[in-house]
This record gives structure tokens, sequence and C-alpha cells, in this order.
């Protein structure tokens, strides 16, 4: 988290995968006990990352990283339960340890369609994410491909993810 | 989406985030609350007029201060609360002390008055006036700062709402202190007392709706 704070994408993209494990066991667990589906596990463990990114700045590189994580995820969960109206008084208290006691990789896909919401944001938010997120070009190579300035490119990446993350967020509120 | 092409998504060319901006747009946003409860006391209601002389200046650096003692602790609780999992381990109850310490020092004030002066000490004539400016411009701090904490990520919404609105009650009495001539102690007690808790019970109640992300 520390490298992934200063801008470490490999790192930051190891400790993504490693939580999206723990994340998916946690909801899984916590999920099956009130008899809801994987599906549900799995959109609430994609919201969490991206919380986990969204919220990263709140996170003191000198505390323990895993309270940090348990607390978004534990609101997330709780967050959920409240929106479909489930009662939470069978939701145990745990401890953060709970978090890392079991992996699940087995991901499947979950009800986002990120490509056809990616179609939705105006044109310049939508290339600069294409070629810098989905195709990995650098912001460098991005902005002398689209005549445009580096921190222009910044912004506009910047400007649709959180355009990206609203959308999401507005899709899941209906439920 | 499949939740690798997310994180795919999420950890390519990420840019690195600054995690002090937490507790610095916190700063900011009370500054700012306090810069308004001033501009209100100072252009709208007006300082009072006799604060040149030292009768009422020690009074209203009293209030100020008293005020200020329980500003700083809450706001530092505040700045925990807004990161995830910041309240455990938040003693958030131990901010009833300066509480309990006005309401201490104004019942010793009253036991040292013979009962004939109880209900102007308390009372006052400016009481109503004071109960309704201190929540009034305890408004404009209490949304600026609801602002700040809203770019974190508190995780215990009621109790991080009713902080915000504690520091928003204290930053509009400091600024209050300046106009208001009730200057017992039993009066600061029950009517600043009473406003900054009515502003923290309003932000606990709003808080789950209004810091929801």
């Amino acid at each position: 988290m520390r490298a992934g704070l200063r801008g470490d994408a490999a790192a930051y993209r190891f400790l993504l995968s490693r939580l999206s494990a723990n994340l998916r066991a946690y909801y899984k667990g916590r999920l099956a006990r009130i008899g809801r589906t994987a599906t549900e596990a799995e959109d609430l463990t994609q919201e969490a990352l991206m919380a986990i990114h969204a919220r990263r700045h709140t996170y003191d590189p000198s505390a323990p990283l895993l309270p940090w994580v348990h607390a978004i995820a534990r609101y997330k969960l709780i967050d959920h339960l409240r929106q479909t109206r489930a009662s939470m008084s069978d939701l145990p208290i745990e401890n953060a340890e709970d978090l890392v006691a079991q992996d699940d990789h087995a991901a499947i896909e979950s009800a986002y369609d990120v490509k056809g919401m990616l179609n939705q944001l105006p044109d310049k938010m939508r290339r600069t994410i294409q070629l810098t997120k989905l195709e990995g070009l650098s912001v460098a190579e991005v902005a002398s491909r689209c005549n445009m300035s580096e921190s222009d490119v910044k912004v506009s990446v910047h400007r649709g993810m959180k355009a990206l993350m609203a959308s999401v967020a507005r899709k899941r509120a209906p439920q | 989406m499949r939740t690798d092409e997310l994180i795919e998504l999420l950890s390519t060319n990420v840019e690195p985030v600054d995690h002090r901006q937490t507790a610095r747009s916190i700063h900011i946003a009370i500054a700012a609350g306090v810069i308004v409860a001033l501009g209100v006391v100072f252009f709208a209601l007006g300082p009072r007029t006799d604060l040149t002389s030292v009768g009422a200046l020690i009074p209203a650096l009293f209030k100020i201060a008293a005020t200020a003692v329980l500003l700083i602790p809450a706001s530092i609780f505040l700045i925990r609360l807004a990161r995830p999992g910041g309240e455990h381990g938040t003693p958030t109850a131990l901010i009833a002390l300066p509480f309990i310490v006005i309401m201490v020092l104004a019942v010793i004030s009253l036991a040292s008055a013979p009962g004939s002066h109880w209900k102007g000490a308390i009372l006052s004539d400016k009481w109503l006036e004071c109960a309704i400016s201190i929540p009034l411009i305890a408004i404009v701090p209490f949304a600026v700062i609801t602002w700040a904490v809203r770019q974190m990520a508190p995780t215990d919404l009621a109790r991080a709402g009713a902080f915000v609105g504690l520091v928003a009650g204290c930053v509009s009495a400091i600024g209050y202190a300046l106009h208001c001539t009730g200057d017992s102690v039993p009066f600061f007690a029950v009517w600043y007392g009473g406003t900054i808790a009515l502003c923290t019970f309003a932000g606990w109640k709003l808080g789950p709706k209004l810091l929801r992300w």
C-alpha cells in the first residue's frame, strides 16, 4: 500500500489482487450466512476495491493496513445490507483478522458492465482512460498521441475515473 | 466486469496520492468555519460595544478559551473519525469532560450566590438571542466541515456526524462570544453548552445521510 500510494503500479496491483481474494472470502462468508448469492459478494468485492482505490488517501502509512481495509469492507457490507433492507442483527462482532483468515481466488463475473459505462463518458475522458488504464500506455505517450498536454491527460483520467465510480454507485442505489 | 479487469483498471498508471491531505483539508475547513463565524459576528451582529473595557474583555476571553478547550480535542477526534476504522481506539466519550467541568463551575457559582440571583444569572436578558444565534451561525461551518469530511471515509457515520456538529457548534460559539453580553458562568454553561450539545445532536442525526459514501 505504501508503494501503491507513491504510485508503484506493480506493487499496487499485487496488493489489490491479494485483497480481492480476502474480500471475496469475507463477503461470501457473511452473505452466505443470510442466504445471499455469490454475485452479490462479487459486486461488493468490486465495490470495496473501488472504495479502497478512491479513498486510498485516507490510509495513514504509519498505521497497520489491515484494520483500515477491514473497516472499509465492513462499512460497505453494512451499507449494502441497509440498502437491500436486510436485518443487520445477524452480523456478529468480528476482529480485523477475520478478513485474512481465508482466501478465495475464484473470481466470477459481477453485474457491472464497465465497457458500457465507459461509453457513456465524454469522448476525451473515455479515450484517455482506455489508453492509460486499459491499454497501459504512459501518460506521456497518451499526451502525444491525443495532442493533449500531460496534465490535461491526468485531469481527464482523474475526472473520468470519478465519473465511472459515480455511475457504479448510481447503478447500485436503486436495488 | 470481472474483478481481475477491475484490478487492472485501478492499478494501471496509478496516480500517487498524499495521505496528509486528510488532516489538512479538515483543518482548513475548520479555519474557514471560524472565519465565517467571525465574519457574521463582526458584520451582521456587531461585536459587543464594551469590548475595550477589562470587565467585558475577561468574560469574553473566558468564553472563547473554554470553548476552544472543547474545540481542540473535538477536532482531533474528528480527524481520527474521518478515517476508516478511526472509531476504534478513539475515546470519544472523553469529550464530555469539558462539559462536565463547566457544569460543575456553574453549580459552584450558583451555590455561592443567593437564590434570588439565580434566575438573572441563568437567563440574563440575552438567552433567546444566544439560543438562536449559535445554531444559526453554525450552519455554514457545519456545511463546510461536512464537505471536508465527505472527501475522507468515515465508517461510523453517526459519530463522525456528531463531531462535525460539535466542532461547528464550538466554532460558532467562539464567534458569538464576541457579541454576547451574558457573562455569568451559569449562563455560559446552560446556553453555550446547550446549543453546542444541540448542534452535536443534529450532526449525529444528519451524519448517516450527509456523510454516506
